[in-house]
């Protein structure tokens, strides 16, 4: 009687041993996967290397404002008569630091705390999970205006901000992945031979969460991007005169029908950028839980 | 249930109450006071000092704190700093506009995602189904201001100039277009995801077989059986989704310079006009806690099954509603976080 019971679950845990090592691999499988490396490779081409091929100075003025078709240029001045191409290459790889660096402390910060809510659980589980849920009250644009608002527009506090926001969402679901490891029997032996909790924690723990971390890294990725592209936007990110293109956007939108470039350039890319990251998050995702629901991204 | 309920409303409160601890203490991180942002820079000692009086600003902090939500609770969400107006009247018309623009959106995105959702879950796999997915998944990732740009760009002043770009006081109701379409595109994705999964999974399952082999009409199997069944999940989504235009009218109101709550907002922080500031973050929160938490009770409502396991097998993340469910504040149904994650 007792076959049908634990036969799944061996082909189970076999299986999901046989795929992980392949999470790449598997999701490479996807055609979204690598036309979104493609996306994403092209635009972070151009915001890493776009300092070096500048044809001017990000301030430097050759221009009349707003001004179109000069010699020299290929996509005229903006607001001020600075060059946009310029402009534009210089301006990605700022959006690109902040967004990365934001995701990546979020989704660290939000590891740890999901692993530990999950192993732990009782009162300090639930004390982490109603501090989420707090946290989660705010909506992530909200929560960075508030603070952006009071303490002023600086680079480490919109990295700050963000991550912070990206915590409860990562801990959440970190959360969930750590339950489900920790019912299993290599966490229990490594409880019985005596191993420090933290240990665990580290070693039989995380290396088990990594699909559900990879898929995190991916979508904080995506968002970071998308809330440092609108802080800029809205003027509460980079301040003037860095070349940023959120900054770009909100600087020069008012003559949008007259030089559309500074507009379009660096709309355009953030366009790709993101649509690029959260298709090969979708591969990810899709390589991670095996089956092909359209739920999840 | 009705206990599930009250306690989900009990933590709803706590967490409005804990929003307005972290509203206060952030203007408590200001440099300089009340007093001198009021009166800027030249302001002799004594009006700062008169001032400061007036604003009960020598008092501990506790103390002011719970005068401001005293004040709060009656309505009185204080004086705006740079227009001498109480921030509740300035506050009027602009909700208004927000309100219009939220529920412009909300009117136009929710049927039509709903019906791309249940059409790509019939043709599952299939032309209509790939294209759908794709787009959903394109839409889902760019910013709502992008969005809107590009919008703007195709079909503004720029580009076809079939509507107007920018807000004016004058202007018809078409100016409305764009900024409610920009919402609504921006809202959708993860609607039509949730109606196709949950489509999907209905349609799978043995009722709708069985429906099926006792030899039902394709149509009542459909509109009878399955769609009903797979309304509760969406309905919570759809909820997500209109808490999170809360905050994202934002960026739209600032890009199609909409005089909204979050036009006010951006003014208010250009002004550093701290109680208008304030007021508008806690009524963004406010809605926004009030819609998640009526998402929870709808949750709880349509699917009386995920209250008593939360186990819908083939559902990914089904494992929140259980241990939410364990943990006794409420069993939010299994997709509630993830529609959560969907946006920002």
């Amino acid at each position: 009687m007792s076959g049908p019971m634990t036969d799944p679950k061996v082909e189970k845990v076999a299986k999901t041993a046989k795929r992980r090592p392949g999470l790449f691999r598997t999701a490479w499988g996807f055609g979204r996967t690598k036309v979104g490396t493609v996306l994403a490779g092209i635009i972070v081409l151009v915001a890493v290397a776009g300092p070096f091929v500048a044809p001017y100075e990000p301030t430097e003025f050759v221009a009349m404002p707003y001004e179109t078709g000069v010699g020299g240029t290929v996509f005229g001045g903006d607001n001020l008569g600075r060059d946009v191409l310029t402009r534009f290459l210089w301006g990605g790889w700022t959006l690109l630091l902040l967004a990365a660096s934001a995701a990546g402390i979020g989704v660290a910060v939000g590891t740890v705390v999901g692993i530990v809510a999950g192993y732990r659980r009782g009162w300090l589980d639930d004390v982490l999970m109603r501090f989420n849920d707090v946290l989660l009250a705010f909506p992530q644009l909200i929560a960075a205006l508030l603070v952006m608002s009071i303490i002023g527009p600086k680079v480490w506090l919109i990295v700050a901000v963000i991550a912070v926001s990206h915590v409860p969402r990562v801990a959440r679901v970190i959360r969930e992945a750590t339950r489900k490891v920790i019912e299993q029997d290599f966490v229990k032996a490594a409880e019985a031979i005596g191993l420090p909790r933290w240990r665990i924690m580290a070693v039989e723990i995380l290396p088990n969460v990594t699909s559900p971390l990879l898929v995190e890294l991916g979508l904080r990725l995506t968002y970071s991007i998308g809330v440092v592209a609108v802080l800029g936007f809205l003027g509460m990110g980079l301040q003037p005169p860095t070349a940023d293109w959120g900054l770009m956007i909100n600087e020069t939108r008012q003559g949008m029908a007259v030089q559309p470039w500074p507009v379009v350039l660096p709309v355009t890319a953030i366009a790709v950028l993101t649509i690029g990251a959260n298709l090969i998050t979708d591969g990810l995702s899709r390589a991670a839980i095996g089956i092909d629901r359209g739920v999840e991204k | 249930m009705t206990r599930l309920i009250a306690v989900r409303l009990l933590f709803g409160v706590l967490t409005l109450w804990a929003v307005s601890v972290v509203v206060f203490a952030a203007t408590q991180a200001l440099p300089g006071d009340a007093a001198q942002l009021i009166l800027g820079r030249d302001a002799t000692p004594e009006r700062l000092e008169a001032l400061r009086d007036q604003l009960n600003l020598h008092q501990p902090v506790a103390v002011q704190y719970t005068q401001w939500l005293q004040g709060l609770l009656q309505g009185d969400l204080g004086t705006s700093f740079s227009n001498r107006q109480p921030v509740s009247e300035y506050l009027e018309s602009p909700l208004g506009n927000s309100l219009v623009l939220m529920g412009l959106a909300a009117l136009v995105a929710t049927p039509v995602s709903l019906l791309i959702g249940a059409f790509s879950a019939l043709r599952r796999d299939r032309g209509f189904d790939h294209t759908a997915s794709l787009g959903t998944l394109v839409l889902a990732s760019v910013p709502e201001f992008v969005v809107g740009i590009l919008l703007i760009l195709a079909l503004g002043p720029g580009g076809a100039n079939l509507f107007p770009s920018v807000y004016s006081r004058e202007g018809g109701p078409e100016q409305w277009i764009l900024p409610a379409l920009t919402l609504a595109l921006a809202v959708a994705p993860p609607i039509v995801r949730m109606m196709r999964a949950t489509m999907i999974e209905v349609l799978e399952s043995e009722y709708v077989q069985q429906a099926r082999l006792k030899g039902l009409d394709e149509r009542v199997v459909l509109w009878r059986h399955a769609a009903p069944n797979a309304i509760g999940p969406v309905a919570q989504v759809i909820a997500l989704q209109l808490a999170w235009l809360a905050g994202g009218v934002v960026a739209v109101e600032f890009l199609f310079n909409i005089p909204g709550i979050g036009k006010v907002l951006m003014d208010g922080i250009a002004n550093r006009d701290v109680p208008l500031i304030q007021a508008v973050v806690l009524l963004i929160a406010g809605i926004y806690i009030l819609v998640n938490l009526l998402a929870d009770v709808i949750g709880l409502a349509a699917n009386p099954k995920v209250r008593v396991s939360g186990n819908r097998p083939s559902a990914p993340g089904s494992a929140t509603a259980k241990d939410r469910g364990e943990d006794g504040a409420a069993g939010t149904p299994a997709d509630a976080p993830k529609a959560k994650d969907v946006r920002r």
